[in-house]
């Protein structure tokens, strides 16, 4: 008890002071966040939409693969794009490990399969209102795609940032590809299992406490735009 | 949603910038737990920096792990505790030297009840075959690391063959320093420790130093770089620039000022064949 | 829409028209023709089979025999439109979901424009052209489906019950707009319920009975004096 309390005025305390370091950090966690979520986006989107609405064979496998896919081990993920992003791996001459870049690529890998699999739901259960319209009105299958995602597109903020949520809030990855290297790929994760390890568990979960809220203002932002979007748009 | 995306844009250009900003020259260390969760890195390397203008990157593994990023040409210099693990990875020609930098001690930690009865001692192959005699628990860190190398010269120093004598009371847990205490400090447990990760770990519950000073105990730190010949990316001139500078006078003065509560953690001795 | 040779999508052939769905036979050898500008409306009892006959002769349903031609064309031809039952809106402005029809219609910018305001007056929807289409009432939505459908200008328009869940005045207000679509040249085929409504706006009765077409006639003579006896029944029981 005596540490959560401690931690909660931990937290407190490093907001107030806006403390240039937890800054630094929680900037470096939002930015490579964000990142990934808009590269999953432009890959999970259109993948989500296309399962959606075309019929080919296999697709049934592949819904039930991108549905488990979300729940993929975030060390595995880490473990396999540290060897692809190694020098001695296949993708080694970039230098790409130890690099924020080497956390979006393994956050991307892990949010596509949310993305895709979530926007599949919501676009099919579109589709299954609009197919009729949309066929009468001679639209294609890219025309169809791009009407079906615009006209969820509420639906899919929340999706979006039910990615962002995860990619935020993992670390078995980032922790592997990144390194955790202090000011470079030190994000509000990493930090957290460096301060647990150290044994300094209040700054840990006062660390903790401020990505919590982070999330939570985040989502109570999607829930307040839905409800406006519902009652704007119907 | 178009103003949305353009701010995203914005988010990620200012992403990018801020990357090329940080071009300043720098080298990827991989080094253990013990450096880092010290805070021997954190008083080290901004002097260094100073001196020098190279930044170091440091990702702070078990000493296995380190040494197997530099094997695959993942960092630039590697900065370990196992000496025999580290002479064996240079005769596999990963690196070009070794140079020893400094030691610090290990330390055995236990319950203030010391239910093995080994608080005091000065020997620690007794206080380890005291150990095993009660099956007290005793919880080790089971990786790759310079701690449990020397943990297991120690059980064999003792008369053990922990790999067959091992039983409930010993506890593999296969995690870093810091978790290995924090699960110690959960169970009450003996561990062994590297004295500067333990007198800067927070969450010591009940346990505190009760073996400490044996001769075996001793923990010594090499710097070597990893081979330009095996892996063309390294850094050779920067990553030598900070071998240089940790074994030279300045730098060795800056090690030995490192102190936690009035005490000094890592002891210099560069030059030594250590 | 006046000019003869636009007009290559009409007549609309069917012949054969055979549908199962699950071993039933919901339609059962259609054979139908529909004339250029005609006021044609389908009718029939639930499950005749009346909306599933205005999807095959839309194109949206390929008949599991028989075929359909429409003028000289054996594909679907591009200038139909279709109002259906619930108004499928999307979540954008009123003027938004005409633009995005003609949009997919490969219609000009500059062009859409003209056609949007002027979709949107014939249907009396002007004021209301920047407001959320889905949170309209039930009948404007129709509306804006109506004046959507106008808009792409149809050679053959069809209407699948566009007024089954309407009140009286917006059911009205549907009439008399799609009145006004075929006065402008295009030819109009629809399903409905309500009886009042085909006698007021149609010219010829297909009436369907089972899947099977038992009766086409001119609308004046079919309410007067149904040939077929399954119309008979049917026009008796819509009387009580």
């Amino acid at each position: 008890m005596d540490t959560i309390s401690q931690s909660f005025a931990l937290a407190l305390g490093m907001v107030a002071h806006l403390d240039p370091r937890l800054t630094q950090i929680v900037g470096l966690s939002i930015a490579i966040s964000l990142t990934s979520t808009l590269c999953s986006a432009a890959i999970g989107l259109p993948l989500g939409a296309a399962v959606a609405i075309a019929r080919f064979p296999g697709r049934g496998p592949l819904i039930v693969a991108l549905n488990a896919a979300m729940g993929l081990p975030p060390v595995v993920v880490g473990l396999l794009v540290y060897l692809l992003l190694s020098r001695a791996g296949p993708l080694g001459e970039f230098g790409l490990l130890f690099t924020p870049t080497a956390m979006v690529i393994a956050q991307t890998i892990l949010i596509v399969p949310i993305i895709a699999a979530l926007t599949r739901q919501i676009v099919e259960d579109a589709w299954v209102e609009y197919r009729e319209q949309l066929r009468s009105l001679n639209a294609s299958w890219r025309q169809s795609t791009v009407t079906l995602l615009w006209d969820t597109r509420w639906s899919l903020l929340t999706v979006l940032l039910a990615g962002f949520g995860r990619a935020a809030s993992e670390v078995g990855a980032v922790i592997i590809v990144g390194g955790n290297i202090d000011g470079v790929t030190r994000v509000m994760t990493t930090a957290i299992a460096l301060e647990t390890s150290k044994g300094d568990l209040a700054l840990a979960l006062g660390l903790g406490i401020v990505l919590l809220t982070l999330v939570m203002l985040v989502n109570v932002g999607a829930h307040l735009t839905r409800q406006w979007a519902r009652v704007r748009f119907g | 949603m178009k103003r949305f995306i353009g701010s995203l844009v914005v988010m990620l250009g200012m992403l990018v910038a801020t990357c090329a900003a940080a071009e300043q020259p720098f080298i990827v260390v991989a080094s253990t737990t013990s450096t880092e969760q010290s805070g021997l890195f954190g008083h080290l390397l901004p002097s260094f920096t100073k001196d020098t203008g190279i930044e170091v990157r440091v990702v702070a593994v078990g000493t296995g792990q380190a040494l197997d990023i530099g094997r695959r040409g993942d960092a630039d210099v590697v900065f370990v505790h196992d000496k025999p693990a580290e002479l064996k990875w240079l005769a596999e020609g990963n690196g070009v030297a070794r140079y020893p930098v400094m030691y610090n001690d290990f330390v055995l930690i236990g319950p203030k009840a010391d239910p093995a009865h080994v608080a005091g001692g000065k020997d620690i192959a007794v206080a380890f075959r005291k150990i095993e005699q009660a099956k007290a628990p005793f919880v080790s860190r089971a990786d790759k690391s310079g701690t449990y190398s020397a943990e297991l010269r120690l059980w064999k120093d003792a008369g053990i063959d922990i790999a067959k004598d091992k039983g409930p009371w010993y506890r593999e847990t296969g995690s870093g320093m810091g978790p290995a205490l924090n699960t110690a400090a959960g169970m009450n447990a003996y561990i062994l420790s590297d004295r500067g990760t333990w007198l800067n770990f927070r969450n010591p519950g009940d346990l505190e130093i009760v073996v400490q000073g044996d001769k075996r105990l001793f923990n010594q730190y090499g710097v070597m770089l990893v081979n330009p010949a095996n892996h063309p990316q390294v850094k050779k001139g920067l990553g030598q620039e900070f071998i240089d500078w940790l074994v030279s006078p300045h730098g060795q003065q800056v090690i030995a000022t490192y102190k936690i509560d009035g005490q000094q953690l890592f002891f210099p001795n560069a030059g030594t064949d250590s | 829409m006046g000019d003869a040779e636009v007009i290559a999508g009409l007549p609309i052939v069917a012949s054969g028209i055979t549908i199962v769905r699950g071993g039933t036979r919901v339609l059962d050898g259609i054979e139908l023709t529909i004339e250029a500008r005609s006021r044609t409306f389908i009718l029939g009892a639930n499950g005749a089979g009346k909306s599933m006959l205005l999807r095959v002769l839309h194109g949206l349903i390929a008949p599991d025999a028989g075929t359909v031609r429409w003028g000289r064309q054996t594909a679907r031809p591009i200038n139909q439109a279709m109002v259906f039952q619930r108004a499928c809106l999307l979540r954008r402005s009123a003027a938004g979901n005409v633009r995005h029809a003609l949009a997919l219609a490969g219609i000009r910018r500059s062009e859409a424009r003209q056609r949007v305001d002027d979709a949107l007056a014939r249907v009396g929807l002007t004021a209301i052209a920047d407001r959320p289409a889905r949170v309209l009432s039930g009948g404007e939505q129709q509306r804006l489906a109506l004046a959507r459908a106008s808009a792409l200008e149809p050679e053959v328009l069809f209407l699948d019950e566009p007024t089954a869940s309407l009140d009286p005045p917006a059911t009205r207000a549907v009439e008399s707009i799609v009145s006004a679509i075929h006065a402008r040249g295009t030819t109009i085929v629809m399903t409905t319920h309500s009886l009042g409504q085909a006698k007021r706006l149609a010219d010829t009765v297909v009436f369907l009975d089972a899947g099977r077409v038992t009766e086409i006639a001119d609308a004046t003579q079919f309410f007067a004096a149904p040939r077929s006896p399954e119309a008979r029944a049917f026009l008796e029981g819509e009387r009580l």
